[in-house]
């Protein structure tokens, strides 16, 4: 078991530092130049030039690489070009919010999919499960701004039940994890509905009717802490794609998280920034499937760790 | 008052009366019938077989009376099945809950998917025992405690924490009978319980359902395919064919005068151990006075195999390095002749399917195979190949061996492309006279897998293995999965083919009677290792290893008016594989007791 995390987080590192490898060739090769971009339009070309040599910007890539890489063992993202800041102490700020909203998104998703799935497999064939498979897939299929902008206009905007956006308090919290979440729950519904019907045809669920056992506790004693299996290991998967929803989810909602400053500093070419968030996501996402891969054992008693 | 009592009193007898059973699958052509008309009573105590190949409804019918058929497909369309004075088959659900695990208890065939793989054998027996309710923790404990000895479980203690994946197939299948039994059911019903297991689990689980029959008093219904099984068991027996009722008598009519034709070809179908004593040919040859005889006696060996080792390496740590090794082959050698059955015979988890897999290179070994003299050791795929065309297999499961999106026709043709051997005309010529050659015929090319029956399939396996015409085809546990009509008729043709071809093989089976039929010599293994090697004749007529003997012993005999062995004590699962890495395991020599017969004695 330590050995396997050991394993894990060496590996962890190492898909770290490719990340980062791949993340700053793709920046050095943007057209747009920062230097420029932190100047102003109306700066002379020796001001330019000037900034570019502060940053290291002039220097050959591998140095400028090797530089951020030093800074990154000792734990410093650098400063934003821009916002004069620690970039560590700018994403300290702002991941609370983005964790909230996470948390709130696969709240809604585990509750809302796997109640879907699990329905629609206990009625399969019927109408429910064909108007529960319908909407699953709208959720899969529609684009999370317009979901989110839909949401605003209808619960904000029209029936004034939510705020139109900010961040502060739990009312605050619903629309956006709604948003975020609806994508996973129309995976997770179509997930789950599979898997329950897959487990609840297995032999072992008819030994265990053969000896009387009542519904309710077959499916949730016997067919559920089977079916559940492959819907852990998807969120694991998920937080991979929170990240990307995150960017579009805080905009629309004006939540302060790490999405809204990713997006800020794209538009701005703050490399320290882009590079900072990129790592901290890949971090979450490789922790996100770590934990999902220690949680599965618990479950399972023939999977072992080694 | 009195009928009550009256209901009361039936009920503990346990009497089951079926009356007009008839169950219906909904099929997009419309609905077929599975059971027909089906009647019957189970006398208290007694036990009732129920025989038939597969398709027959057997299984059916026991579903039928759980009330677990497959829903929505399957349904019960007519008939009653009066227990204890109520019909069972119109019971509602919640009430029908309450007959079940109380009143009936089932078992299933496959030990392996028929316990929760997630939950721990205490965890489900206790549900079990409490499905109902009502019971306090301790006492689930003292009973599940009681049952798990009851099923003769060493060491039930320990077995309640465990998983199922933690225990053999006997032990599974031991928990099954105990979940069954949870609350003391008045029937019994057994479908094909034994049929998923070695032949020396399965005297020991016939003996268990037997005694615990005679302790609790209770009937058994027991379904299965085995005459062998049904002669042990039955007190009555049922044939049925087609989802219809064929003979319904008792045991011992039913074996000495069968009435009906479909009962006379089943007893004929089987294999029966020691019925080719005296002989030294298969078969089939012993039928064709003409064949096997120009069988070259004293040619070169075809496949030599000298200390063939099998390890797999179990990974671990950080590093992931070797931690322990199972040792599947350990140092086993022979020789296979030009037109020779060499059989292999084992229960599972004996290195057999290994050692076959070993001789097409389909898995790393040590040791030294030479096939027509040349070694195959750390040969590449390419220099494999001319050699593949020599040495091909067939595999058990017909279903899952044939791809199921090529046509049938394809499939056959395919070796013939990929060695270059023929095209175009030629090609489909060839693929037409081997359709002919295995029985099938050639216009059914162009259908695919899914549209033949089990045996059909196995037959496009052989086709596919003849058609590069090698000089051995490697049958692993080719028959096992046919109904025993239809592996009758494999059996005829693997050996009319070789009669007419002089090819040889290497028969990897579990079922002694099968192997005394078709073999010319016999290697019995265990744990990986052979312990006696010799001809048909010198196994069966006259075996020297515990072993050997306790195998044969284990064998049903479809004989009815043989004593029913007795009990045996708690169950006994084999020794483990799995070695640390330093173990260097115990080399023993063969003593040759005369005439070529090799026993291993372990000293």
């Amino acid at each position: 078991m330590l050995a396997y995390v050991a394993r894990r987080l060496i590996q962890t590192a190492l898909i770290l530092l490719g990340i980062s490898f791949v993340t700053f060739i793709l920046l050095y090769l943007v057209p747009a130049d920062p230097a420029r971009q932190i100047a102003g339009r109306s700066a002379t070309a020796a001001t330019v030039a000037n900034i570019r040599e502060q940053l290291g910007l002039n220097l050959p890539f591998y140095e400028q690489y090797l530089r951020y890489l030093g800074g990154l063992l000792n734990g410093d993202l650098g400063r934003s070009y821009l916002q004069k800041t620690e970039v560590s102490t700018l994403i300290a700020s702002r991941l609370p919010a983005s964790l909230l909203l996470m948390a709130g998104a696969i709240f809604c998703e585990l509750v809302l999919g796997l109640t879907m799935g699990v329905v629609a497999a206990l009625k399969r064939g019927s109408r429910t499960d064909d108007t529960l498979m319908i909407a699953s897939f709208v959720g899969v299929s529609a684009p999370q701004f317009v979901i989110g902008i839909l949401l605003l206009y209808v619960f904000a905007v029209k029936l004034g039940w939510f705020p139109i956006g900010g961040y502060g308090t739990f009312a605050h919290l619903i629309l956006p994890s709604i948003t975020l979440g609806f994508l996973g729950a129309g995976w997770y519904s179509r997930m789950m509905r599979s898997s329950l019907v897959e487990v609840l045809r297995q032999d072992y669920i008819r030994t265990a009717r053969a000896t009387g056992t009542s519904r309710a506790r077959v499916l949730f004693g016997h067919a559920l802490p089977n079916a559940i299996l492959p819907i852990i290991a998807m969120i694991g998967i998920d937080i991979g794609l929170f990240m990307s929803g995150i960017v579009v989810v805080e905009s629309v909602f004006g939540w302060p998280g790490i999405g809204q400053l990713a997006w800020q500093a794209i538009q701005r070419v703050d490399i320290p920034i882009i590079m900072g968030v990129t790592l901290v996501s890949a971090c979450a996402i490789v922790l996100g499937n770590l934990v999902a891969d220690l949680i599965t054992p618990l479950i399972d008693p023939r999977i072992k760790l080694r | 008052m009195s009928t009550a009592r009256a209901i009361e009193r039936e009920t503990a007898t346990g009497q089951l009366a079926v009356n007009g059973l008839t169950v219906q699958v909904a099929t997009p052509s419309g609905a077929r019938t599975v059971v027909d008309d089906l009647s019957f009573t189970l006398q208290p105590g007694k036990t009732l077989c129920i025989a038939g190949e597969s398709g027959s409804g057997k299984s059916m019918t026991a579903l039928a009376l759980m009330r677990l058929l497959p829903q929505p497909m399957a349904r019960v369309a007519h008939g009653t099945a009066l227990l204890g004075g109520r019909d069972i088959l119109a019971l509602p659900e919640a009430e029908m809950r309450r007959v079940r695990g109380r009143r009936l208890g089932m078992i299933f065939q496959e030990p392996m998917t028929s316990l929760n793989p997630v939950l721990s054998i205490g965890r489900q027996l206790g549900g079990a025992i409490a499905a109902h309710g009502g019971i306090s923790a301790q006492e689930i404990g003292r009973r599940a405690l009681e049952l798990l000895d009851q099923v003769q479980i060493p060491e039930p203690a320990r077995r309640l924490k465990q998983y199922p994946h933690e225990l053999s197939g006997g032990m599974r299948q031991r928990v099954v009978i105990a979940m069954a039994l949870a609350q003391n059911p008045q029937i019994l019903i057994a479908d094909e319980p034994t049929t998923a297991l070695d032949v020396t689990v399965q005297a020991q689980i016939l003996a268990l359902i037997r005694k615990l029959q005679a302790d609790l008093g209770i009937s058994v219904i027991m379904i299965t395919h085995d005459m062998g099984v049904v002669a042990e068991m039955a007190d009555d027996v049922l044939v049925m064919q087609h989802g219809r009722m064929v003979e319904h008598r008792p045991v011992q009519a039913v074996f000495t005068s069968p009435a009906e034709t479909y009962t006379q070809e089943l007893l004929a179908a089987v294999p029966r151990l020691g019925e080719m004593t005296g002989t030294t040919e298969p078969k089939r040859a012993l039928e064709r006075q003409d064949a096997g005889q120009d069988r070259p006696k004293a040619a070169a060996p075809l496949v030599e195999v000298e200390n063939l080792t099998v390890r797999f390496d179990i990974k671990g740590g950080i590093l992931q390095r070797p931690v322990r090794r199972v040792h599947a082959v350990e140092g086993v050698s022979f020789v296979i002749k030009p037109g020779e059955t060499l059989s292999l015979v084992g229960e599972s988890g004996c290195g057999k399917s290994t050692t076959g897999k070993a001789l097409l290179n389909l898995i790393p070994w040590q040791g030294d195979i030479r096939v027509s003299g040349r070694s195959t050791r750390k040969l590449g795929a390419s220099a494999m190949r001319p050699i593949l065309r020599d040495v091909q297999m067939i595999f058990q499961d017909p279903y899952a061996s044939l791809d199921p999106r090529m046509r049938v026709g394809d499939l056959v043709a395919e070796p013939l492309l990929i060695h270059g051997l023929a095209s175009g005309s030629e090609l489909a010529d060839r693929v037409a006279y081997l359709f002919g050659r295995v029985g099938l015929s050639p216009d059914q090319m162009r259908r695919y897998p899914h549209e033949f029956s089990g045996g059909q399939r196995q037959r496009i396996c052989i086709a596919r293995a003849l058609s590069l015409s090698p000089k051995l085809i490697v049958a692993d546990e080719s028959v096992a999965a046919l109904d025993v009509s239809i592996q009758a008729q494999v059996l005829d043709l693997l050996q009319d083919i070789q009669d007419e071809t002089g090819i040889a093989y290497l028969f990897i089976s579990h079922d002694m009677a099968v192997v005394e039929q078709i073999s010319h010599r016999v290697a019995v293994m265990y744990m990986g290792r052979f312990v006696e090697m010799g001809s048909r004749a010198q196994i069966f007529e006259n075996p020297q290893h515990d072993y050997t003997r306790k195998l044969m012993a284990a064998v049903p005999v479809a004989d009815p008016s043989r004593p029913r062995r007795a009990f045996m004590e708690k169950a006994e699962d084999l020794p483990s594989p799995v070695h640390a890495l330093d173990y260097t395991p115990p080399r023993h020599a063969p003593r040759d007791i005369g005439g070529g017969h090799l026993v291993w004695e372990a000293r």
